[in-house]
């Protein structure tokens, strides 16, 4: 219930939490919403010496219409992410999977780049930034780089995003298709996904999983066969195809395997 | 370490130093003294820490007290009118019988609370789903459910007689 | 207009709608030091060593000990079997308390606990029945010889009656482990001071826990107090010894300071006890027409890691009541109880009933599949008739007050259009776009109102009876103490409209006290769903005695005859005469005045306290109908409706009454769908938080369709059965035999509880039945 001690350093500006970040190094982590990185450290799964507040930067949160693609500033609410006009017209498969996050109040103070950057494969938001192919733009103390969605996940809660580096923001080209949806099973409303499924049908199909593997996966396989213009049922065969699902108390790999394929036709049917 | 910090909480600013790793429901109940947030879980499940920060419910066991410096805070104790007398929610709660122990009701008060400025008329599938956050364990919800379409259909919480049969 | 019977908004709501309710947590004393657990991470395990030097040398811990440190008898409990307040030489369960700390604060606490460190040497550990009786598994208590604590064998297991049957069905049943889990967690607060000790704690028992605590630490009771202010839920798991209400008490004297405990909800799955986990062999013999000649039923309770007196009542509870609403001629029962490595089991919501409904409501239908018979039309064929009460049944425990079994089907069939239903179900089946439709009933009957003498001192309480003491204030106002200990049931609300119903005083001028030893005559507390049953009779009796002295003071003063006297409305008047009257008031400030009684009453005659006994149990029943949808391809089940019809009898508050069937509904939906307590092959809980363990919420839960009827109880005269269990017995049943009703087409004859959807979609697939 209560986090181990650690010293505080809330950061009011990019450039401050940068320099923190590399005065620290590996004895801190960053804090944006906290609603990753706080029920962690309230079991003390995670101990950080130095917690760098992020929360108060406010030119790290915004939604704004940059032509070809959405910017999203990591410090966006879900909450926001998922009322965003910009987002429901131009991409609404980002606007419904961040709806699904949690519950109302968890979705009031998480953010997109703390979700993001905690790499969980349980997470919705991940699923969607896969399907959508976002770029991630993460600054650091040599400036800013972009990393493609599908390199961003490297390990089980683990990102591309450096000890010494923020997420800053999300750059989400826009959606010109009809045809987008997720798909997330789950035992309780306000429970994880068992599996889920984020799509968006297009020249190029996107297909991000949820808990299909130790990283928020694409389903590659299945976005082939539905380029090559596979049925609902063909693609949907194909979800779990190159991957490989957990098994643990909610769902073995078998189950899991088969609710992708179910969910993944689902998506392409509604 | 010691972090001052000052919040507004029902109109009233605390000003406190506080060790920075203090939950912000620890410091509402015990630094400040309102014990009517309360709390159930350590998993930030359910929802009996549910305050209003900003305009927006939130689980206060989720949020570092020091997250909250400068911002404004409304709890159960905040939510009663200047008079005393209800609001719609607080009404509805006790004309439909949405409490039996009451241990989450001021977590499920917030969030309804929050849920009906945002939707002043909502259906049943949009109260239990903005609801998805709080768990009671004595209700089974159906009360709560009609508590809340009371408060919508009651916007100016006027109360019944008492001992009416049902 | 009767008040008994009105739905009437409650009492105790202004303050807990205004964050001024009072939780242990809440209350603050000056000094107050707090108190944290150091808890086992094995399930079985020597210890070899405690080492706190480190959690002495933590910033604001003010001390740290173990077993060896303090002289603490064992909990209250089965002799030689009792939970130790701290593990001595062995854990028994993950979870167990191990060490203690106090700190001057709650973060304190919790970091000194993280230093303190503890040599284990793991032995082997058993989670299940299975594997605690097989041979050569590793023993709790080496000197027993055995982890089967108790063992009682049927006297007649009837088989002559199988041999000769027609039919006969053996099913082998799970009732799945669960904990309570009320949302607030167990909470103390110890105050011991030169004139004595002083408890909070959040409990359903006050002086239950005042008259322990003062045995075990030797205090003379008249020096214990214990409060129960406001409690945050209970559903039986808060009328368990666990180690916190006896250590802070023996901290507070030690350190003399107050010592609080705010129990983290990781603590409390763990910690507090868990219910159900019981597992039954269970056969019926039955003849063409689905009559049931005999019924025989084995028990196998896991009691966890150590043998808590009620947890081994539980079978005797289940077995008792294992024939149902059913007339059964031959019954066999049978049980033991046996430890295992996990959380000990004590009473949870139901206490051993959802367990004997959910047994016999199988069997029932199982006679349904092989007779491919109307489920509810088995049940009428061996029903106990409405003209039969009392009915004696198989067990000395078990003689039913009154019922109309089949009354509550009709009125259930009433409220469901199960025709339509039927219909939908077979159209369904036939299309591949449509989910698989199940509807399943639970026809049932439960023990309830404990109880008659005897009842409760078995399961270790001063006696059976509830108090209720009446006190009438000079301005005509009345106070009612109880030892009644409600934690949301709303007993302040319905004991003012009983008393004021037979007082003739304003419900508005009625208060009710109750939860602190100081000031309630002895009480035994609220469980076992009692509080009007008995409670409620009592405030009934005590109010017409207090009538009485009423009457005749009024008498006095008009002139006129005792008999001749009436009360209503706040007044006493003379039969025919309304003009010759007295308000309460009056009378009540008479009452005090020598001068003005008659001649052979003393003052203070409008006083009364009564403890109330009851001459049976109760026995509320009902039907259940539920309505499910099962994804064909997910395995997902979702309840479209449930549909309730409740028996309690005489209802005091249609409001409160629905309230608690709706919580013990979701709780026996839970049950059967969401919840289970599991451990791992080595004794670790993997459902220990909220993230794992599903209790649902507001969107996983349908709405509740409900009627009633009424069959009095016989053996109290407000005619009120009690209702608090009903839903949690009920439910269970219900729900399953709509779950396999909905993939019988399969040839599935049976689920085990959760429903979870990887266990339809197993058997959708073709796969396990």
């Amino acid at each position: 219930m209560i986090p181990a001690k650690f010293d505080y350093k809330p950061a009011q500006s990019k450039e401050e939490a940068l320099s923190l970040l590399t005065q620290y190094g590996d004895e801190a982590k960053l804090l944006a919403g906290g609603h990753s990185l706080l029920p962690l450290m309230k079991l003390r799964l995670a101990t950080p010496e130095v917690l760098i507040d992020i929360g108060a930067i406010e030119d790290l949160s915004y939604i704004q219409d940059k032509g070809d693609v959405i910017a999203i500033g990591a410090l966006t609410k879900h909450r926001q992410v998922e009322q965003s006009d910009i987002l429901k017209e131009h991409i609404p498969l980002l606007a419904h999977t961040a709806s699904h996050v949690g519950d109302p109040q968890v979705r009031n103070r998480g953010t997109i780049g703390g979700s993001l950057c905690h790499g969980d494969p349980a997470s919705d938001l991940p699923a969607a930034i896969l399907a959508t192919r976002a770029t991630l733009v993460i600054s650091g103390p040599s400036g800013e780089r972009k990393v493609e969605s599908d390199a961003f996940f490297t390990d089980f809660w683990e990102t591309e995003v450096k000890e010494d580096e923020l997420l800053t923001e999300i750059l989400v080209p826009k959606y010109t298709g009809e045809s987008w949806a997720y798909q997330k099973f789950n035992r309780r409303a306000q429970d994880w996904a068992i599996v889920g499924c984020a799509l968006q049908e297009g020249d190029n199909p996107g297909i991000g999983m949820v808990n299909m593997g130790s990283t928020p996966v694409r389903a590659a396989n299945a976005e082939n066969a539905l380029k090559s213009g596979g049925s609902p049922k063909e693609v949907g065969e194909l979800a779990d195809s190159g991957l490989t699902p957990p098994t643990d108390i909610h769902g073995n790999e078998s189950y899991r395997r088969d609710l992708a394929k179910v969910l993944l036709q689902r998506a392409l049917e509604n | 370490m010691s972090y001052p910090i000052s919040i507004n909480i029902n109109g009233n600013t605390y000003d406190k130093s506080v060790d920075p790793r203090t939950l912000l429901v620890h410091f509402i109940r015990e630094e400040c003294g309102l014990t009517g947030t309360h709390i159930g879980c350590d998993t930030s499940n359910c929802g009996a820490c549910t305050v209003i920060l900003d305009g927006n419910a939130v689980k206060s066991c989720t949020v570092l007290a020091v997250q909250a410096n400068n911002h404004k805070i409304t709890t159960v104790e905040g939510l009663a009118n200047d008079d005393g007398s209800f609001t719609p929610v607080q009404e509805g709660f006790r004309q439909e019988h949405g409490l039996q122990c009451g241990y989450c009701t001021p977590g499920m008060l917030m969030a309804a609370t929050a849920l009906l400025d945002e939707i002043p008329n909502p259906s049943e599938q949009e109260i239990r789903e903005n609801l998805e956050g709080n768990l009671c364990r004595c209700t089974g919800y159906e009360m709560i459910v009609r508590s809340v379409q009371w408060a919508a259909q009651n916007p100016d919480g006027i109360p019944v007689q008492i001992g009416e049969n049902s | 207009m009767s008040i008994v019977g009105a739905k009437v908004i409650r009492k105790e709501d202004p303050n807990l709608l205004t964050g001024r309710g009072q939780f242990v947590d809440d209350i603050q004393l000056t000094g107050t030091t707090h108190m944290a657990f150091v808890r086992s991470t094995e399930a079985h395990a020597l210890i070899k060593g405690i080492d706190v030097s480190a959690a002495l040398e933590c910033d604001g811990v003010i001390g740290a000990w173990t077993a060896a440190d303090l002289e603490l008898p064992p909990l209250p409990g089965v002799p030689g079997l009792e939970r130790p307040a701290l593990a001595i030489d062995k854990v028994r369960f993950v979870g167990e308390a191990v060490a203690v700390v106090v700190a001057e604060n709650k973060y304190a606490a919790a970091d000194g606990t993280e230093l303190v460190i503890v040599d284990y040497e793991p032995l082997g550990a058993v989670t299940s029945i299975e594997e605690a009786t097989a041979e050569n598994a590793p023993l709790l208590y080496e000197e027993l010889g055995s982890n089967t604590v108790a063992e009682v064998p049927t006297e007649d297991d009837h088989q002559a009656i199988f041999d000769a049957a027609t039919h006969t069905e053996t099913i082998k049943l799970v009732n799945n482990r669960c904990t309570a889990a009320p949302i607030e967690t167990n909470a103390c607060l110890a105050d011991y001071g030169p004139a004595g000790l002083t408890v909070w704690a959040s409990f359903q028992a006050p002086h239950h826990l005042r008259n322990r605590i003062s045995a075990w630490l030797a205090i003379p009771q008249d020096q214990c107090r214990v409060i129960t202010p406001d409690v945050g839920g209970g559903f039986g798991q808060k009328i368990n010894f666990t180690p916190e209400f006896f250590v802070a008490p023996v901290l507070s004297k030690i350190l003399n300071r107050p010592v609080k405990y705010s129990q983290t909800r990781s603590e409390a799955m763990t910690s507090m006890y868990h219910g159900r986990a019981q597992e039954q062999e269970v056969s019926v013999a039955f003849d063409n027409d689905g009559k049931i000649q005999a019924l025989k039923v084995f028990a196998s309770q896991d009691m966890g890691g150590y043998a808590d007196g009620t947890g081994m009542g539980m079978p005797v509870l289940t077995t008792a009541m294992s024939a149902g609403c059913y007339v059964i001629p031959n019954v066999s029962i049978a049980w033991r109880n046996v430890l295992t490595n996990t959380t000990p089991i004590a009473a949870y919501r139901g206490a051993g009933r959802p367990e004997a409904t959910y047994l016999i409501e199988r069997a029932i239908d199982h006679i349904a599949y092989k007779l491919d018979m109307d489920p509810t039309e088995v049940r009428r064929r061996n029903y106990i008739p409405k003209d039969s009460f009392p009915y004696p049944t198989h067990s000395e425990l078990a003689v039913y007050d009154s019922g109309n079994f089949e009354g509550a089907l009709d009125e259930l069939l009433n409220i469901m259009d199960y025709q339509s239903l039927r219909e939908e179900q077979a159209a369904n089946r036939e299309n591949p776009e449509k989910p698989l439709l199940g509807i399943g009933f639970s026809s049932w009957l439960e023990i309830a109102g404990f109880g008659p003498p005897g009842s409760l001192e078995g399961f270790g309480h001063l006696g059976s009876w509830e108090s209720v003491q009446i006190r009438i204030q000079p301005d005509g106002s009345a106070i009612i103490y109880t030892g009644a200990s409600p934690h949301g049931q709303g007993t302040v609300t319905t004991f003012a409209q009983i008393a004021s119903e037979y007082l003739g005083i304003d419900y508005e001028k009625i208060s009710v006290r109750h939860g602190d030893t100081a000031t309630i005559p002895q009480g035994i507390g609220t469980m076992g769903s009692r509080q009007v049953a008995v409670g409620g009779e009592g405030v009934k009796n005590a109010s017409l005695k207090i009538v009485e002295n009423a009457k005749s003071i009024a008498a006095h003063k008009l002139e006129a005859n005792p008999e001749d006297i009436e009360v209503a409305d706040g007044s006493l008047f003379v039969k025919g005469t309304p003009s010759k009257n007295l308000t309460w008031a009056e009378v009540a400030t008479f009452s005090f005045q020598r001068l003005e009684l008659p001649e052979d009453m003393d003052p203070g005659s409008l006083d009364t306290t009564i403890l109330q006994e009851v001459p049976n149990f109760s026995f509320p029943s009902g039907a259940y109908a539920c309505v499910i949808e099962v994804d064909r391809q997910t395995g997902d089940a979702r309840i479209r409706d449930m549909y309730l019809v409740d028996d309690c009898g005489t209802v005091i508050n249609p409001l409160l009454a629905e309230g608690q069937v709706h919580g013990g509904v979701a709780q026996g939906i839970a049950q059967a769908l969401y919840e289970e307590f599991t451990y791992d092959e080595n004794g670790q809980p993997t459902t220990a938080t909220f993230i794992d363990y599903l209790m649902p919420g507001a969107p996983d839960l349908p709405s509740y369709i409900s009627g009633r009827i009424n069959t009095p109880n016989p053996n109290n005269s407000l005619g009120a059965k009690g209702i608090g269990e009903s839903g949690s017995v009920g439910t269970p049943p219900a729900v399953m035999n709509a779950v396999v009703d909905a993939v019988r087409h399969l040839g599935v004859t049976h689920i085990d509880m959760p429903a979870t959807p990887q266990k339809l979609w197993e058997i959708l697939q073709g796969g396990s039945k």
